[in-house]
């Protein structure tokens, strides 16, 4: 997949002693319907190819579509947490092209009359807000999957021939699309991806979509275009399609920073053209060039009738919004006792949720803030997941937070104990069990470990006997490490202390 | 036997319930004609004999369980090759789609089977229903039984030839721009274009969405009115279908066949073949309009002439609307999923593959029409010209709605001509574009509109248009009704009496 790529880079300091970065961000979302956009055919993700199809979604001559009033109700919803206006009156078009994944010949979409308008979405970097202003939220219908078999790239060239699942084709999909975003300097990629973490934290709270950005869920098309400091136009943009995963909106964004600008001050000029992010080595390539700019012939739609949303029923809907992630967090800030910054920490790494709700399963809040924002972000971050696509449950973290609490492991164990969960053995307690990684009580194996290590350190025990208490730490770790770190420090102390220290 | 193929469906209907006739001899009669005539008429593309009886017989043997049936239990009928039949052939007169068989049914096509009407097969049409002769089908071309060297209208000619060389009782056919009507003119027949979003489009082969319309195609307004009952009414399946009870249709026509139209307000429009109006008109079909207007006049209508402006630029409106439809309704038909594959030879690539397939599944009017629609919606010109029609079309609608307020149908000639020679028009797109002058308005505003015979011109069938507000279609039926039987009374038969009997022998 991935094309080893000559392009020169500026270190990303430079880039911006010179330039100026603007981004904009079209995302994709599939909404959670329980049937798709113009048909009733289920949307069952990882169905049998093709199983989820009727003569609509085929496209097969003849057939005709229906809007999904859940779809369009979703939208709404969408709209209204962004602040947008809502359309009294919308219609959905058709965007002509030639692809096999666009069974009719034409994606329906919406062009010049779209759902909602003109709303916004604040994101905070370091303490500091930003306005994304959101330019539009429409929807359309999602494509097929064409899966190219034979060749070595997985793409149409080379392939020896192609299979198509239209079982995605006609699943309801929101495109929301932001106005330019200036102004945010260094911290463009952070605020890019901020923005996507925060627009997804939106997503969850309406529960209009699963979000999994894994599953293709979410996709995100990154524009970039770097403009020279204190001067009164944009530049070109770029568009880099496939940027689908947060940690992806901001490797891609400063991955164009640093190519436009060596590119820039090469005397190059800039090609407005279509580019793909590789997941594997975090750089973009061209798409294949269209010899001749699209001409997509965009019409209204004449086998729908327009949308005409009543006005109190979007009230309604207004009404009704749960309580969206930024009035959520002000809330849970007060209630975990945190500061807006440790705050931001946890939605930059996408744990709110789950922090949240490992805190409902009953760990404190601290304890669970410290196992998702340490050694849980360590671990996604070695693998390069997402937080919350580790193979472990906020349940399962509040039950190990549980069994530190009650001394039947420590943290050392409790690692251990997660490695197993992780590696789909079971719950931590059944993980501890059968690894038999709980903490030694005061065994006759814990009582000659002590005795060997006083008995092995005859020097160190000697200063502690001597008054220098401090040493004993020497001595617990010597015994720590013949348990295997099964042993609790404190219980060893204790244990030494009877043995050393005359009372 | 042959009795039975002139016996107007109203009647079959009567004789089938009173078990005076069977449905398999019925049909046995038509598929014995079709037999004998198809060769020399040419209004079937597909005929499946052994299925027609086969479900002929199980409306017998139903209806000898003493099974309740509906009253077109039994019936044949012929479908155009545009409406979409499960397992049955459906080709839109188009190469492309040689040989699929689709997976589904169209409503109407489900409605008619579960009505217990008979299948006898599917006709000939102008590829994907552009043209006004028939003779843009990929397969074959159609004549008209009056003379068999005159084209019986388009594109629904072979449902028109069928119906009136008695090769089927009744058929279906699709208006998007006059495609019942004018075929029902030049063949003396009876042909509706129902209110837009009244009858499913659910399961018909797409030309203009905004446009198309099915129908019934009849021998008399009694017949057209039951079958249009048989498929009108609302489909969950397509989103344009109004949510309207389905209107009185035949009580309608029984009522008109009494005669008295005291009251009713008749506008009859300037400009199609008006004062001023009048070129590319034949005399004959203008005086057959006129002595039609007088007998109007005579059943006590109050008679007044109508100018609607806007309807000179119908024709260049239309011209630019369906076809930009077209554009992308026919962009499905790419050789992926199914009908015509050209050049998968393994080393072509997509585009070409797809190219070729269009290249050699579409006809030329065809293409003519893809290339005008795909220039009219570019970018840079959408506004001049699919904007510009648009706005043309709302100025149609604007003149009906005016002439509603003194009028109640408006009427005029169905058809500038008669039926013209094979072959004569298809060199000539704009010339056979003409012939849809007085039809396309009604298309254009989404009002109903029927044909009904009016006499002779040079021994060739003339049609008289009535046109009638949104949803007000059983206008139509009274209004052709009381012509009708105004007219059958004056000549002592019905008007398809007059059609010289053919046979192939």
């Amino acid at each position: 997949m991935s094309t080893s790529t000559a392009d020169r880079l500026v270190d990303f300091d430079e880039v911006l002693t010179r330039y100026e970065p603007v981004m904009g961000l079209e995302t994709h979302v599939e909404l959670g319907t329980a049937s798709k956009m113009f048909c009733g055919c289920a949307t069952t993700f990882g169905a049998e190819p093709n199983s989820q199809t009727c003569p609509t979604c085929l496209g097969l001559p003849g057939s005709l579509p229906t809007a999904n009033a859940a779809a369009i109700e979703s939208t709404i919803r969408i709209g209204l947490a962004l602040g947008c206006r809502i359309a009294t009156w919308a219609r959905f078009s058709r965007k002509n092209y030639f692809y096999p994944d666009i069974p009719k010949g034409f994606q329906t979409t919406q062009y010049d009359e779209p759902l909602c308008t003109s709303g916004h979405l604040d994101v905070e970097v370091d303490g500091e807000t930003y306005r994304v202003e959101i330019e539009r939220v429409h929807l359309e219908e999602d494509t097929g999957k064409n899966l190219h078999v034979g060749g070595s790239t997985g793409r149409i060239h080379g392939a020896d021939h192609s299979l198509i699942d239209y079982n995605r084709a006609g699943i309801p999909l929101v495109e929301i699309v932001t106005r330019p975003i200036p102004g945010a300097g260094a911290k463009a990629p952070e605020v890019a991806k901020a923005y996507v973490t925060e627009l997804r934290e939106v997503l969850v709270a309406l529960g209009v979509s699963e979000v999994r950005m894994e599953q293709g869920n979410l996709r995100c098309d990154v524009n970039t275009s770097l403009a020279p400091i204190g001067s009164l136009e944009w530049g070109t943009r770029t568009e880099t399609k496939n940027v689908n995963s947060l940690r992806s909106v901001e490797r891609a964004v400063r991955y164009e920073m640093r190519r436009q600008a060596a590119v820039l001050d090469a005397g190059g000029t800039i090609t407005q053209e279509t580019r793909h992010f590789h997941e594997d080595t975090g750089t973009t390539s061209p798409g294949r060039s269209k010899e001749e700019a699209t001409d997509y012939r965009y019409f209204p739609e004449p086998d729908l009738v327009p949308v005409a949303p009543d006005e109190e029923w979007v009230a309604s809907l207004l009404a009704e919004l749960p309580e969206l992630p930024a009035a959520r967090r002000t809330r849970l800030s007060d209630e975990w006792g945190i500061s807006p910054t440790e705050m931001a920490w946890l939605v930059n790494a996408g744990a709110v949720e789950l922090v949240s709700d490992t805190v409902a399963a009953g760990a404190s809040p601290a304890d669970a803030r410290k196992w998702w924002l340490g050694d849980l972000a360590r671990r996604a971050n070695d693998t390069g997941t997402e937080l919350a696509a580790l193979a472990v449950t906020p349940a399962q973290v509040a039950e190990l937070i549980g069994l530190i609490s009650a001394g039947t492991i420590n943290d050392q164990l409790a690692r251990q104990a997660l490695d197993g969960v992780l590696a789909g053995e079971g719950d931590p307690a059944a993980v501890v069990e059968a690894r038999g990684l709980a903490v030694m009580g005061e065994s006759d194996e814990l009582v000659s470990a002590v005795d060997a290590a006083i008995e092995g350190n005859p020097d160190v025990a000697d200063k502690v006997r001597g008054g220098k208490v401090q040493a004993i730490g020497a001595l617990v770790g010597a015994v720590m490490k013949t348990t295997r770190g099964k042993a609790d420090a404190a219980t060893v102390k204790r244990m030494l202390e009877e043995r050393l220290v005359s009372s | 036997m042959s009795e039975l193929t002139t016996t107007d469906a109203a009647e079959l209907g009567r004789l089938l319930t009173a078990g005076e006739v069977s449905s398999a001899d019925l049909t046995r009669a038509y598929l014995d004609r079709i037999a004998a005539d198809d060769d020399a008429i040419g209004a079937y593309l597909h005929v499946d004999a052994e299925a027609a009886l086969r479900s002929a017989e199980q409306v017998d043997a139903a209806r000898a369980d003493g099974g309740v049936l509906g009253p077109l239990a039994g019936i044949p009928l012929a479908l155009k090759d545009v409406v979409v039949t499960e397992g049955v052939p459906t080709t839109s007169g188009s190469k492309i789609l040689e040989g699929w068989r689709p997976p589904y049914d169209a409503t109407l096509a489900a409605r008619l089977k579960n009505a217990g009407t008979v299948l006898l097969g599917k006709t000939n049409m102008d590829e994907f229903a552009m043209g006004s002769s028939t003779e843009n089908s990929a397969y074959r071309v159609t004549r008209n039984p009056w003379d068999h060297d005159r084209i019986p209208g388009g594109s629904s000619g072979g449902s028109s030839a069928a119906v009136a060389g008695g090769l089927a009782p009744w058929a279906i056919g699709t208006d998007t721009g006059g495609s019942i009507r004018q075929p029902a003119a030049v063949t003396g027949l009876v042909g509706h274009k129902p209110t837009y979003g009244s009858v499913s489009r659910f399961g018909l082969i797409a030309f203009s969405s905004s446009l198309d319309q099915a129908g019934p195609m009849a021998r008399t307004v009694l017949d057209a009115a039951l079958l249009h009952e048989a498929i009108a009414g609302h489909d969950p399946l397509d989103s344009t279908s109004i949510n309207a009870p389905v209107p009185v249709l035949a009580e309608s026509a029984r009522r008109g066949a009494e005669g008295d139209l005291a009251g009713l307000r008749v506008g009859v429009v300037t400009e199609l073949g008006g004062d001023g109006h009048t070129e590319g008109y034949e005399a004959g079909v203008l005086a057959r309009f006129a002595e039609t207007v007088a007998l109007l006049e005579s059943l006590g209508a109050e008679v007044r002439p109508v100018s609607c402006p806007a309807f000179d630029l119908a024709l260049p409106a239309y011209y630019l609307i369906a076809p930009s439809e077209a554009s992308s309704n026919l962009a499905r038909f790419d050789g992926v999923r199914y009908g015509l594959r050209v050049g998968d030879d393994g080393d072509r690539d997509l585009d070409e593959v797809m190219a070729l397939t269009r290249e050699q599944g579409f006809g030329p009017e065809v293409k003519r029409r893809i290339i005008l629609g795909t220039y009219a919606l570019s970018s840079g010109y959408y506004d001049a010209y699919y904007g510009q029609a648009q706005k043309v079309r709302t100025l149609i609608t604007r003149d009906f709605t005016t002439a509603w307020e003194d009028v109640d149908v408006l009427v005029s000639p169905t058809s500038p001509t008669v039926a013209w020679p094979v072959g004569a028009r298809v060199d000539d797109p704009i010339a056979m574009y003409a012939a849809d002058l007085c039809t396309l308005p009604a298309s254009l505003a989404g009002i109903p509109a029927i044909s009904v015979p009016c006499g002779l011109s040079d021994g060739l069938p003339v049609g008289f248009q009535v046109m009638a507000p949104a949803l007000a279609d059983d206008r139509c039926y009274q209004v052709a009704a009381a012509l009708e039987a105004a007219q059958d009374a004056a000549r002592g038969s019905r008007f398809l009496d007059q059609l010289p009997v053919r046979s192939a022998a």
